[in-house]
């Protein structure tokens, strides 16, 4: 199978899994500024996104992309370093065109799965899994109040800004460079798809960032109430 | 104006393909600027006889960038400091009295030392024999007006054809990727008429040859464009990835 044996089939699995994972992150960073202007619109979109069987399917299909993209990230990596072999350069240099970020796409990479792992264990642990099982004793349908406490809490916002750092990196190479691999590029988009990248990134990230800081403003600078549902049970 | 410069090399010295190699380092006095690098590692060498010592050994041949047989990874880059230029087009005028110059040989698993700073290349060649060509009937040269190409595909596949396997891109690569080399490789004839015929075989081919002979995966970080001799353009992979994904749509 091409996909899985030749270099440039890996790599085509790389960038498809890359894109549908920029898709989706431009879908949850556009569902979290509701959550700026309205509270209960957030709670609405989180009740479509809950315990119903089309949303199960949706994070299911979400998992496994990311699980491809990781799995084939530490497959690619570790043939690389073998096709370099074992014998380093004693003096190198990386060329002013070169990317820093291109070079460290498996650590941007890992940075963003730790920071992942902290996300879910604060949010989808407490609502979609607790819908599903009850593993928490928050509210499953209060999206809006868990997600407000614990930006109250600057040292999250902060937390959050750096992980959105390492998302910004990743993309501004990933993007174009899935294009790249894909073969959507030439000599006249080459520069293109790297400014519609870099904007692109820096849209999401500091989407991403205006509702952890808007949110810290709100209810933790200026004390507004936070709103809360009447618990069901 | 002509100078004369001294200065200190660290050069990478290896027996054979197994042997632990280290560096050594070596002072030259006098040095012309208005000499090349390659007519500077001669002088080390002349010295070096003289003195009883085992030469250097590094690969060259035309001397002129046209070849590709000359390597040398220089201060951390292939070809040296100075851009789209082949080492034995480096003038040591490029440098300072009383400067230290390391010099590596390409390093990468699929160019393993011969000795000290030559390495094995023969890959390459392994890659173009799996397709890098067109099969053509012998016979009189045809009328040049007979398949009409336009210009900018000429000026294109041109470009590409002016990749001389020397190799600098993959010892730039920290993925230890060919994937510049066979891009020109195969962008040079699937720009044409006369390539199309046999595009899609020969991406397959190419591509399968330089996976088996244990060149990595090529993660677009760009550092062989930058440091080839010749400038050989990023799009060339673009191209190249469309060839084999079509090829591979195909099959
Ligand atoms: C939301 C999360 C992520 C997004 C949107 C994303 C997106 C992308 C994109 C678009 C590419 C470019 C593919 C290409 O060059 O063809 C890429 C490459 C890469 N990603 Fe991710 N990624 C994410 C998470 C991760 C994670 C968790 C890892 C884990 C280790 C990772 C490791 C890598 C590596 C190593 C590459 C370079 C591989 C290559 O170019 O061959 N990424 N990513
Ligand atoms: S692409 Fe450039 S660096 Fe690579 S072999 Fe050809 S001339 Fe040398
Ligand atoms: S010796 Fe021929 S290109 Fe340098």
């Amino acid at each position: 199978m091409w996909l899985t044996n030749s270099s440039i089939g890996r790599k085509v699995v790389m960038s498809l899994s890359g894109l549908f994972l920029v898709l989706f992150l431009t879908f949850h960073m556009c569902m979290n500024l509701a959550l700026v202007f309205s509270p209960d619109a957030y709670n609405a979109i989180c009740g479509f996104l809950g315990a119903n069987w089309y949303a199960l399917v949706g994070t299911a299909v979400l998992a496994a992309g990311f699980i491809v993209h990781i799995i084939y990230a530490f497959w690619l990596t570790w043939q690389n370093r073998k096709a370099r072999g074992n014998d380093r350069y004693a003096v190198t240099t990386r060329p002013k065109s070169v990317e820093w970020a291109s070079q460290n796409m498996l650590v941007l990479g890992i940075i963003v799965i730790l920071f992942l792992v902290l996300h879910m264990a604060q949010f989808w642990f407490k609502m979609q899994l607790n819908e599903i099982v009850p593993v928490s004793d928050a509210n499953p349908h209060d999206g809006s109040y868990l997600v407000i406490e614990t930006f109250k809490n600057p040292v999250m916002v902060v937390i959050y800004i750096l992980w959105f750092a390492a998302l910004w990196f990743h993309l501004t190479h990933g993007f174009w460079s899935a294009l790249h691999t894909i073969g959507f590029n030439n000599n006249i988009w080459f520069n293109r798809w790297k400014v519609i990248g870099n904007v692109f990134a820096t849209i999401i990230c500091l989407g991403f960032a205006f509702v952890a800081v808007a949110l810290y403003i709100q209810y933790g600078v200026l004390g507004w109430d936070v709103p809360q549902m009447p618990a069901v049970h | 104006m002509e100078k004369k410069i001294d200065l200190t090399l660290k050069v990478w010295r290896q027996r054979d393909r197994k042997a632990k190699g280290q560096f050594e380092t070596y002072n030259v006095k006098g040095i012309s600027t208005d000499s090349s690098f390659l007519e500077m590692l001669d002088v080390l060498n002349e010295q070096l006889i003289n003195e009883g010592k085992e030469p250097v050994v590094f690969d060259h041949d035309c001397r002129e960038g046209i070849c590709g047989m000359c390597s040398l990874y220089i201060n951390g880059h292939p070809h040296g400091p100075d851009s789209a230029i082949t080492t034995c087009q480096l003038h040591m005028r490029k440098f300072n009295n009383g400067d230290t110059i390391t010099i590596e040989p390409w390093r990468s698993a699929g160019f393993p030392v011969i000795r000290d700073l030559m390495v094995d290349r023969t890959a390459y060649d392994q890659i173009i024999a799996a397709g890098g060509y067109t099969s053509v009937n012998a016979g009189g040269a045809q009328d040049a007006n007979a398949i009409l190409i336009p210009k900018t595909d000429a000026d294109e596949a041109m470009d590409s054809a002016s990749c001389i396997g020397c190799g600098a891109c993959v010892a730039a690569c920290k993925n230890g990727s060919a994937m510049l080399f066979v891009s020109a490789k195969v962008s040079q004839l699937a720009l044409l008429p006369q390539g199309r015929v046999e595009a899609a075989r020969r991406a397959r081919a190419m591509v399968a040859k330089m996976d088996e002979l244990g060149f990595g995966n090529c993660t677009n970080t760009g550092a062989c464009a930058a440091e080839c001799p010749k400038s050989i353009s990023l799009s060339n992979i673009a191209r190249l990835n469309r060839e084999f994904i079509k090829a591979k749509l195909q099959d």
